[in-house]
């Protein structure tokens, strides 16, 4: 069962492979468990440079969970298998290690943090990461442009960057506040969780675009989602379908359209009746 | 250097025949009452035998005391502390020992060296507004005595506390200021207590606080030791703020771990005053501080804050008491704790609010973080409510740092110890913004994030210190 499907992703994806060159984002065989159960089985993927991978799939599929390892949260134990990003072993390095080696990962469920400003907690990201690539810390005034900039791109009321991280911000404004915070610390691999989920038409648009105006040749994102809605604004280099801890099915933005249509039903009964 | 060894009690009055702590100062009384009284004022006599008889009574607290259950003395009050009864010239100029670290505070500046105001001895405090009147309590008590008999021991006499009594026997000056009515301090006043000894000492000193109606001034006393021997401190400070006055009044403590600092303050608000009290312990041997505000007139507003930081094997016990006696007056109360290593933390909010104090509102909150599991913090809201309309509340919590916070932070690039500071500095900040003195918040800002790192271990204003 297993080798069919990656001979399945692998046909589909080889062609780009060669034009593309090196991956960015290279994910071998991962399992991993939260509280002793297993949620991912034996995950393959690649990313490379330029690409937007959408990640769908059923309720409990494992896909915050894929979220979760990627960016080195403790609560999740990899038990089995290598993420290689940029060359380096991704699962060697702390959360804030793999953060300033520029993964990013924009929180289904932001955090707030009562007492931390966003102006200072934004500084003190970017001086660490400036830190860890050796730059001298940010001047005021270049911070300062850097934050109205950003602001702008996702249409952030500055009334925000004032307040504590997140604290009594709606839920919009806390996908929207995501987005602000990638577009300052500029990834090159973002990963957004169900950053539709609880977004009301016009936020969905402006997250959307804020997205889509950060996409470079040489970054690439991960898009978590449950509905093919969000698809319509970003647009997917490939769908991919998590069930049961595996990839199980890829294709291209067609595939969305199809679960949408579709549901997971029929995906489950091939996965099942695979030999 | 001339030591200060030969007053220390083991010499002055007993040779190892008495064994409890408590009945080597109960015989020391009995045999210098004349010399302590000699050596005090008048008006600061009058209730020494008194309070004496009391001390008797009730002798030192011990943790079996309700009022005392979160602050264990046994410690402290064992062995031997010198006392200075004869009001011996201490070898020290604290104009020279202590710079003042909190940059332009623009303070008038005054200093009690053990339990002894120190004459005062800097050109700035020439420029006190007229009618301002600060200085030793024992002296300003023979050259003002019909102002200070009216206040001297008014709240603290009839204290059933040992603590409180003992000072009443042996206290024979303090810091006293006088501020009239309808006068405005323009800069703030700093009484720095600074123990300094060449053997273990304790020192008993009584400030006394008058603010005349409409009057306003903010008192910052911050608590330094400057030796290493073993310092007991036992402080009554009795503060009387007249109607429509404002009153600020910082406390920050920065002393070393053989210190015991055992403070209590009483404060007493009459009609539309204003009351601001933050307590700040950054860093201290054994704490116990009582606070005690009654509120004897309507429409007051009183603020009570405070504030710890303890690692080691600190302890720090804030009893606070808000006491509404009439109707229409405010009271808001927030004490933080941040608790590592073995370090014990206490807080009691008692909050009385009497029959007829209607339409009183009255909230508290103490919320702590321990950082790790040997760390203890024992916290006991104690509200008794006598009148049927009023808005009161209290909460209390006892938790660890967020988890989920943190790794938002890690997940951001900035690193786990760094975003462990953030949230502990984020934490104790609603405590900070209630300081209302602009270059002491900045300041104190610093200080605690220095504290929080690990990098200030004494205090850091002491040149002996350095």
């Amino acid at each position: 069962m297993n080798t069919t499907n990656n001979n399945q992703s692998q046909t589909l994806t080889s062609p780009l492979l060669e034009r593309l060159g090196e991956a960015l984002l290279t994910i071998k065989n991962l399992h991993a468990n939260i509280n002793g159960k297993e949620i991912l089985k034996g995950l393959d993927l690649t990313v490379r440079p330029g690409e937007i991978h959408a990640i769908m799939g059923p309720n409990g599929a494992g896909k915050s969970t894929l979220a979760s390892v990627l960016t080195g949260n403790p609560a999740f134990e990899v038990t089995h298998g290598s993420v290689t990003f940029q060359g380096k072993d991704l699962l060697e390095l702390a959360p804030e290690q793999r953060a300033n080696e520029g993964i990013f990962l924009s929180f289904q469920y932001p955090v707030e943090i009562p007492g931390v400003s966003m102006v200072n907690f934004m500084r003190t990201a970017i001086n660490e990461q400036r830190k860890y690539r050796g730059l001298d810390q940010i001047s005021a005034t270049d911070f300062l442009r850097l934050m109205r900039e950003k602001k702008e791109l996702v249409e952030m009321d500055n009334k925000l960057a004032n307040r504590s991280v997140n604290e009594g911000f709606s839920g919009g404004e806390k996908k929207r506040n995501e987005i602000f915070q990638m577009a300052m610390l500029d990834p090159s691999l973002s990963i957004l969780d169900e950053t539709d989920s609880g977004l009301d038409i016009d936020a969905l648009r402006i997250v959307a675009n804020g997205v889509n105006k950060l996409k470079r040749p040489n970054n690439a994102s991960i898009v978590i989602t449950h509905y093919q809605r969000l698809l319509d604004y970003i647009i997917p280099d490939f769908v991919h379908v998590l069930y049961d801890g595996k990839i199980v099915k890829s294709g291209t933005k067609d595939l969305a359209f199809e679960l949408e249509e579709r549901g997971y039903d029929w995906i489950k009964q091939e996965v099942e009746e695979a030999p | 250097m001339e030591t200060i060894k030969n007053v220390s009690v083991s010499e002055a009055s007993f040779s190892g025949r008495l064994e409890g702590f408590e009945q080597q100062y109960i015989d020391l009384y009995k045999q210098y009452h004349e010399q302590i009284k000699q050596h005090s004022a008048p008006v600061m006599n009058v209730s020494r035998n008194a309070s004496f008889g009391l001390f008797e009574q009730l002798g030192f607290p011990t943790s079996k005391l309700e009022n005392y259950k979160y602050t264990d003395l046994k410690e402290s009050l064992s062995g031997e502390y010198g006392l200075n009864l004869n009001r011996l010239k201490i070898p020290v100029n604290p104009y020279e020992v202590f710079k003042c670290d909190v940059p332009g505070i623009h303070s008038y500046l005054y200093f009690v060296v053990n339990d002894g105001f120190y004459p005062v001895n800097d050109a700035r405090n020439e420029t006190l507004p007229e009618g301002v009147i600060i200085g030793s309590l024992s002296k300003m008590a023979e050259v003002h005595p019909e102002l200070i008999e009216n206040y001297y021991g008014k709240l603290s006499c009839t204290k059933k506390d040992g603590l409180v009594a003992f000072n009443g026997a042996f206290a024979q000056d303090g810091f006293f200021m006088y501020v009239p009515q309808n006068v405005q301090l323009d800069r703030p006043v700093q009484l720095i207590n600074i123990m300094r000894s060449d053997v273990d000492f304790m020192a008993n000193s009584h400030n006394l606080i008058i603010l005349g109606k409409g009057a306003k001034a903010q008192l910052l006393v911050c608590d330094h030791t400057v030796d290493d021997v073993r310092f007991l401190s036992n402080r009554v400070t009795e503060v009387f703020v007249g109607e429509n006055a404002t009153y600020e009044h910082y406390k920050l403590e920065n002393t070393h771990t053989r210190t015991t600092n055992l403070s209590t303050l009483l404060i007493d608000q009459q009609a539309s005053s204003n009351v601001l009290g933050n307590i700040i312990t950054l860093h201290n041997g054994v704490t116990r501080n009582t606070i005690e505000i009654d509120i004897d007139g309507e429409n007051c507003e009183t603020l009570l804050c405070g504030m710890v930081i303890a690692d080691k094997k600190q302890q720090v016990d804030n009893f606070t008491s808000i006491i509404h006696n009439q109707p229409n007056s405010n009271s808001r109360e927030l004490f933080k704790y941040v608790l590592d290593d073995l370090s014990k933390g206490g807080f009691t909010g008692k909050l009385y609010v009497a029959r007829d104090a209607q339409k009183t509102s009255a909230f508290q909150t103490n919320r702590n973080i321990l950082l790790n599991k040997s760390a203890k913090m024992r916290t006991k809201p104690q509200l008794e409510i006598y009148a049927d309309d009023v808005k009161c509340s209290h909460g209390a919590t006892i938790g660890q740092l967020d988890e989920t916070a943190k790794f938002y932070m890690q997940s951001r690039g900035i690193p786990e110890k760094e975003a462990r500071l953030l949230l502990m500095y984020a934490f104790t900040g609603d405590v900070i913004e209630n300081i209302r003195i602009d270059a002491l918040q900045d300041r104190m800002k610093l200080l605690v994030e220095k504290r929080l790192r690990g990098e200030l271990s004494k205090c850091e204003g002491c040149v002996i210190c350095q």
